[in-house]
Parts: structure tokens; sequence; C-alpha cells
């Protein structure tokens, strides 16, 4: 297998406007330049302020490789640090969540750091006298990331210390999760319950694209999908009689192709995008009593309907988050290694709105997203296989034209019809630009 | 008392044997119209609407899992899943009347090519007796390490 160490405009390579090598995918080497380029440049997301609502409230998790602690540091004051103790490495918390008080301190020598990661105390520091700790990073605390940034509650992160800024980096795609938040009366969304955790042996890319891959759903999910519209016909049900849940949830899988085709595909620059631009799966679940109601009140008749109307699918941010706006959810791929992915599955509840709509998300996350989900299987058998496959020598490259057009250009926002692959190299596009980010500024900087 | 605690004993092993070896149909008859099969992500989870469970499931939901193992075009089930269940003696927990509530655990494993996968848990039984038939009304499911991250788990616990 070939080496890409040190060399990301290599890496950058293996991205040509109609596929990509297999390299990408399978290529430890590629993984590892991922987390020091991709993951340290780009802003990647972290939790949700719900997470940490208490002063000292704190929540562990990993930015790619990296091992992060979400903490309220204040009242309005969210801090993300890194989960290392800065005299021998000794992870900080252990336990996903929990309350610190008002210092972190390390189990192994008990120096202490308040929660924005600054150097409280250390256990006979006479020993330390005139030894020039306060010259070395470990004299300083807790590191901190590059930047933090609260977007209407959803913590992000830039590990670098400088780059891109938030906005310049999102764009008007950030209307996804304007759109998600403004489904709540109050304007606010809170976490519920732990997310699914569901372990995939694949690259963590195939499971971004599948986000966007609306070819995918009547085939791979005809077992699931096609057997419950199947079974559902077998009922005979009278006219009118409620359908079973699973057939709002399920069913609209089997969509036909025009379905899909029809509901278009947007693309933001730097790699983020949504399905779901004219209507979507989600478009035709059954009003819930009370909540158009409770919109109406706090936004006006037009605002409410204008953001109910609003039927966005899946709506990638690269890197590596899948966010539903019509459901609350939220989906975060956390690569483990080059093989090696674990998917967690959050849901919010609307702050406001009637708990019939905690009830749909907690049921689609279940029929979906679990590991113990019959459409969750049929994915992961195609990611697995596609994994296994791609070790084949002699056919290296992995095909994405379908639709593509002639020089396309990722910096503008476009909308295409729906089928297209258009979103999958506006990923790979900003995956090369990111891979390549500090080659790029060490270059201007000569 | 109408029904005796080796024949709920009895009940609870007959329906691992016949998950384990296959017998679906058997299997969903011995359920009641309404049963519900919950599996709970979290530990002590006590609301199975309102928040995320690995499963909480009615009959049409498990007709349609049942009927997707056999399915031509159910690539996850090429080759199939097989699992075996080593339970415990169950708890009569509860006798009331024509209800009764058990408590098992078990030892799970379900196994697919290569692989195998050892699940540790514990299955409450509401039970009925209905027309002289011994019913499920509930069944769940508590894994021991249930917010660990699982690969594919397809078969019934
Ligand atoms: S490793 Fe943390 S105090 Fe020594
Ligand atoms: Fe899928």
């Amino acid at each position: 297998m070939e080496q890409y160490s040190g060399n990301p405009a290599k890496a950058a390579a293996l991205v040509e406007s109609n596929q990509v090598h297999r390299d990408v995918y399978v290529s430890q080497d590629i993984y590892k330049l991922e987390m020091r380029h991709v993951f340290n440049n780009a802003w990647v997301f972290v939790g949700h302020e719900s997470q940490t609502p208490e002063k000292g409230d704190y929540f562990a998790t990993q930015i790619g490789d990296q091992p992060v602690i979400q903490v309220r540091h204040k009242a309005d004051e969210i801090h993300v640090l890194y989960n290392r103790c800065p005299h021998k490495g000794t992870k900080i918390v252990i336990d996903r969540q929990g309350n610190t008080g008002k210092f972190f301190r390390c189990p192994y020598h008990a120096w202490s750091f308040k929660t924005d990661g600054c150097l409280l105390a250390i256990p006979l520091k006479k020993g330390y006298e005139g030894t020039g700790l306060k010259q070395t990073a470990s004299g300083n605390g807790m590191k901190s990331v590059g930047a933090v940034k609260n977007y209407r509650g959803f913590i992000f992160t830039r590990l670098a210390q400088d780059g891109i800024s938030f906005e310049d980096f999102f764009g008007d795609s950030l209307s996804s999760i304007d759109n998600m938040v403004d489904r709540s009366p109050e304007g606010r969304l809170e976490v519920v319950g732990s997310p699914l955790r569901y372990l995939h042996h694949c690259n963590w890319k195939m499971l971004v694209e599948n986000q966007t891959d609306t070819c995918h759903p009547m085939v791979a999910h005809e077992s699931s999908a096609g057997t419950a519209v199947k079974l559902y016909e077998e009922l005979n049900l009278p006219e009118g009689a409620p359908k079973p849940a699973a057939m709002e949830i399920i069913a609209p899988f089997m969509s036909p192709y025009e379905f899909f085709e029809g509901m278009g595909i947007r693309t933001w620059p730097n790699g983020h995008g949504h399905t779901g631009v004219n209507h979507s799966i989600h478009s035709n679940y059954s009003a819930i009593p009370d909540y158009f109601e409770a919109m109406t009140k706090s936004y006006g008749e037009d605002k409410a309907k204008a953001i109910l109307d609003e039927n966005r699918h899946n709506t990638v941010y690269f890197p590596n988050i899948m966010v539903k706006g019509p459901i609350q959810q939220l989906r975060v791929f956390i690569p483990l290694a080059a093989d090696k992915t674990i998917v967690e599955s959050y849901i919010y509840r609307l702050v406001g709105a009637p708990d019939e709509l905690t009830a749909r998300t907690a049921m689609y996350n279940r029929m979906i997203n679990a590991s113990t989900s019959i459409v969750g299987h049929d994915d992961l058998e195609m990611y697995e296989r596609a994994q296994e496959g791609l070790l084949v020598d002699g056919m290296e490259w992995v095909n994405i034209q379908r639709l593509l057009e002639e020089d396309e250009n990722f910096d503008e926002v476009s909308v295409h019809n729906g089928t297209t692959e258009r979103q999958m190299r506006n990923q790979f596009n900003a995956w090369a630009k990111f891979m390549t980010y500090d080659a790029a500024k060490t270059e201007t900087a000569e | 008392m109408t029904v005796s605690k080796d024949q709920l004993i009895d009940f609870i092993y007959d329906e691992v044997r016949m998950l384990d070896e296959g017998r679906y149909d058997d299997w969903l008859a011995l359920w009641l119209p309404d049963g519900m099969y919950w599996m709970p992500l979290e530990y002590k989870q006590e609301d199975p609407i309102n928040q995320t469970s690995l499963l909480y499931e009615d009959m049409f939901m498990l007709k349609l899992r049942v009927e997707r193992l056999n399915g031509v075009r159910t690539f996850s089930q090429k080759p199939k899943s097989r699992c075996h269940h080593v339970i415990q003696r169950p708890f009569v927990d509860e006798v009331n009347g024509d209800r009764f509530v058990t408590n098992t655990s078990m030892h799970y494993v379900e196994t697919r090519l290569d692989e195998q996968q050892l699940l540790a848990l514990t299955a409450r039984h509401d039970l009925a007796l209905v027309d002289g038939t011994l019913r499920i009304a509930a069944k769940r499911v508590d894994i021991l390490n249930s917010d660990a991250a699982f690969r594919n788990i397809q078969l019934l616990p």
C-alpha cells in the first residue's frame, strides 16, 4: 500500500472530479492525515449545550481521534478542553458525563484545574520551585481547543488555533440548524436521553456519503421497507383506519426514483449539503394536535407555516454530522480508524411543543438508527461489503459521477436533481481542501 | 392457582427454544395482539415512548422482522444469523389471577459468518392466561451493557 504520511498533497490527489481512489477509505495512513488536517482545521460538532446545563457539568467525547471535554464554566460559558492531564497524560474524566463541581482533579497525583482548564493547585508545590515549570506546557493547565462556537445551542470547535472562521466555514448551510431550532415554539432544543451508539467496520466517509445517497433506499432497504408495505397491504385495513407506526417511518424508503429525483439536492461551499429541497420522506407525517397553534402563537401564522413547510431530509455538515430538521435528530460519525466508525444518534425535544413530537423522533431513532434496527442492518451490510470489496487490486477507483457536470464549482450554492452525487463530490472537494490546508497556509506565509 | 409455577417456567424455556430453532411462526403465536417487545437503551430506563430505546415494537413490527429474515433481498441475512440462549431458571415474581410476571437471566449468543457476540441480559415477561393458554402480553429485555456501542444485533434475544 502507498505511503502518504507527511504528504497531504499526495493524499489530495486521490480525489478526481468523477472518482476517488480507494485509499481514502482503506488507508490507515490517510486516516491519520485526516485527523491532523481535516479534523484539526474544520469546525467539528462537539455536543449540545443542554448536555451540560449546570456549572461544572461536563460531557466527554472525541473530535476525530482527540479526546475532549465539553464543560460549563460559567452560566453562559462553555469550554472545550483536551481530556488529558498536563502532568503525565491521564484522562481527567472517563465517564461520558457528570458534574465536576468547581474544578477538575486528576485522579493520579491530584493536580487540579479550574473548569476553564487553568492550573489551580499542585500538591507539594515547592517541589517545583525554581524548576521552571511555568515555562512548560504542563505548567499551564489543561489544554484548550483552538476555538469554540455555540450556535443556537450546538457546540462546535476548531481544534486549530488559527484558521477559517465559523461563519465562513458554514455560510448559509446554518439554515438547516435554524429550521430545526425554529420548530420549537420557544426557539430552544433539549437533548433527550443518551444517543444510540452503533459500531461499523467501515470508513466514516461511507456513512457520511450515504446520507445523501438517494439511489439506495428502494434497493438496499427493499428488505425492510418493501416488506413493510407488503405486510400492510395484506392487512387489508378499511379506508381511514390508523396506519401502523412503522408505515409512517419505514415505508417512505420505498418511494420510487422519481420521488427522490424531484426532492432535489442543494450543495453549499466547504462540503455541506442537503437532500429534500422541495419535499422529502418527512413531508407527509401526520399533524400533531396543538402544535401548529403553539407555533402560530410564537411566530404568527405566516412564519409558522414557512418554518413547518421546510422539509429538508438530511443535511450533511462536513466533515462528520448529519442533521434532520423535521424530526430533531443529529447523527455524528466518529472515525476510530480507517475501517472503524462509531455512529451516535441523538434526539432533541422541541421546548414548548407537545410530547408527541418527541415520541415520533424517539420512534424514528430506534426504527432507523439502532444496532437493532432492520433499516440499520440493511445499510451496515452494504458499507462493510464495500470496505472489504475495496481491497481488490487493479480496480482501485470509486465512482461518484452520477449527474456530473463540466467544471463544477463547489464555491457556489446550487440546487440539482435529487439523485445527483454532487454532494459526495462536494464533500471530497472540501476534504482535499482541508487535507492541504496547512500546506497552503505555509506557502502563503513564505 | 390456575397455572403452576412449573408451567410458567416451562413457558419461558419453550419460548427461547423457539427462537433458537428459528420457529418464528410458533413464537409470534405466543403473543397477544397488543403485545409490546421493549429493549431499553439506558440502564433502568423507565419511559419507552418519549426517549430512545433499542426496540419498542408492536406485532406489526415483530411480524415485519420475522418476514424480513426470509426475504429474497434481505442481504444482511445472506448468510443467516443464528442465535443461542442459555437461561437461568426463571423467577416467578408476581401471580395475580390470570396475570403473571417472570424474571429470567440469560446469556444470548448471536453469530453470523466469522463473528460471534455474547450479550448478558435479563428478560421480564408479562404473561396472561387467555382461554386456557399462556400468552405474552409484554416482554422487556435489559441488556447488561445496553449503552455500549454494538454492531448489528439482527435476531431477537
Ligand atoms: S498525571 Fe495527572 S496529576 Fe499526575
Ligand atoms: Fe440507508
